[in-house]
């Protein structure tokens, strides 16, 4: 069999701070919940401008405001963000973010509403989103590294057949890639229990490996604080028993299959940005979809693998999210919400190889700009993370 | 392109004491063709009962307190004897954790 070449580069947006994008938004980002309004008026007004409404940011405090910070700052920071506008209520937190937004370079601009009302506001922004919308349409693709990419994993309705197949595909394109200076992250410490000593294991460092323990024995300390008997009701989900799953060390063990045989060299705290070159990263995040991809977005990332058993349907706004399954009855029955096949392992007419061949064409594809099934369908769940209940 | 008998089980390593079903469903008392990932091996077993695609048979018998392998880990402990051939699931399998 003649290996596939993999291609050397991509068709990206490069950006003032190095960084490349495979997407080219314009967003209106509301600091807190009473600001979408205003965020989403903007959007509305502007073509070519997303709004990214969220519930939080009000009397946050503490480890739980910086998250908020973070992932705010984060999500302005993308590459595949080329301007931000920035709304709050009040000045103050909104220069925070707009002030840290703006050391890649890129064009971004705060307002807040109080004192002004949300009319005048809207007139005001909109007419600094219609320029910045035009700007950014005129920037084009150019040939990049594909160590330009930044891939996040993150797998959702899981059954049998991501342990199996799906989750080892993803395994395979890590093996491949990360030797070409790709950076790679996964998350989803509650998914890691029942294997989190192997996990541990996979840390190139013995720092690496104590932080993860350190991480996930946290978590787990809060688990058994908080639950009232267990997370039988959670997890494994439902959908994960429709699927075969049984237990989550079941889950676990699949769920680990993503990172194939790469080593992790540091662990994130949450929408935190790899500090330490290129390679695998671990981040502390949930295992909800939609929060797990936030936070890795917010940390830099600018492409997204979510391989699914019996059919997760998540998008995010700013990080297109490619979906695969090896799930047969899936594939037929939502087939409009995955992007790659590959239950032709279970049927044993492909092999892992080929399968992480396709699904390295199938990202390459996407980062040139190929839209996903869930930017087709307006997928853009954007969900903020929050530690501890607000003061 | 790897070509064989038809295989309606996976099972992931050669340690692992229970096989996925890899086909829409298999039927109570079929002859099942197993395939070992982990060597390349493959043999057959007999179905027990009706298993839907991504459930769990059992390769052994295994009574109440034993532990299900399969990744080559340990991922719960029987809380119902299981018969060789009989589906594997959260009515005779329950986590260690918590």
């Amino acid at each position: 069999m003649v290996k596939m070449e993999i291609p050397k580069s991509f068709l990206g947006y490069k950006r003032e701070n190095g960084r490349a994008g495979t997407r080219n938004h314009v967003i209106i980002l509301p600091v807190d919940d009473i600001s979408n309004a205003c965020a989403e008026a903007v959007s509305n007004n502007i073509k070519g401008t997303i709004a990214l409404p969220h519930s939080y940011g009000r009397l946050q405090f503490g480890a739980d405001l910086e998250l908020h910070f973070r992932t705010m700052i984060g999500t302005g920071k993308n590459p595949n963000v080329a301007a931000v506008i920035v709304i709050g209520i009040e000045p103050k937190w909104t220069k925070r973010i707009v002030d840290a937004i703006a050391k890649t370079g890129k064009p971004v601009e705060g307002f807040s509403i109080e004192g002004v009302g949300d009319i005048d506001t809207i007139a005001k922004v909109s007419k600094k989103a219609q320029e910045f919308s035009m700007w950014a349409s005129e920037k084009q693709r150019e040939e990049c590294p594909i160590s330009d990419l930044w891939i996040s994993v993150k797998c959702g309705e899981s059954d049998t057949t991501s342990g199996l197949a799906s989750n080892p595909t993803v395994g395979n394109l890590m093996d491949k890639l990360e030797p070409l200076g790709v950076h790679l992250c996964f998350g989803e410490t509650s998914e890691l229990t029942g294997a989190e000593n192997i996990c541990a294991k996979r840390g190139k460092t013995k720092e690496a490996q104590d932080k993860f323990m350190k991480t996930w024995s946290s978590y787990n300390d809060f688990i058994l604080k908080e639950a009232t008997n267990d997370l039988s009701e959670s997890q494994p989900t439902a959908g994960n028993i429709a699927g075969g799953l049984t237990t989550i060390e079941e889950k676990a063990f699949g769920n680990f299959q993503k990172i194939g045989s790469r080593e992790f060299i540091d662990v994130l705290e949450p929408a935190e940005e790899p500090s330490k070159g290129k390679g695998l990263y671990f981040m502390d995040t949930s295992s909800a979809a939609a929060e797990c991809v936030t936070l890795q977005a917010a940390g830099g990332f600018n492409i997204h693998l979510f391989p699914t058993g019996q059919g997760n349907i998540i998008g995010n706004p700013i990080e297109p999210v490619i979906k695969l399954t090896a799930n047969p009855l899936t594939a037929k029955t939502m087939s409009e919400h995955i992007d790659l096949d590959v239950s032709k392992i279970l049927s044993r007419e492909m092999n892992l190889d080929q399968a992480g061949d396709e699904l390295i064409k199938a990202t390459l594809k996407v980062a040139n700009g190929r839209l996903t099934c869930a930017e087709a369908l307006g997928h853009k769940e954007f969900v903020m993370t929050k530690l501890y209940r607000s003061a | 392109m790897v070509t064989m008998a038809k295989t309606d089980i996976i099972i992931h390593d050669k340690k692992d004491n229970v096989g996925v079903i890899v086909v829409e469903k298999v039927a109570k008392g079929q002859d099942c063709g197993c395939w070992i990932m982990e060597n390349d091996a493959s043999n057959n077993i007999k179905s027990e009962a009706e298993i839907p695609l991504g459930h769990k048979i059992a390769l052994q018998d295994f009574k109440e307190g034993d532990t299900i392998i399969k990744y080559g880990h340990d991922i719960g402990k029987v809380v119902k004897s299981i018969k060789k051939g009989d589906h594997v699931h959260v009515h005779n399998v329950k986590t260690k954790k918590w």
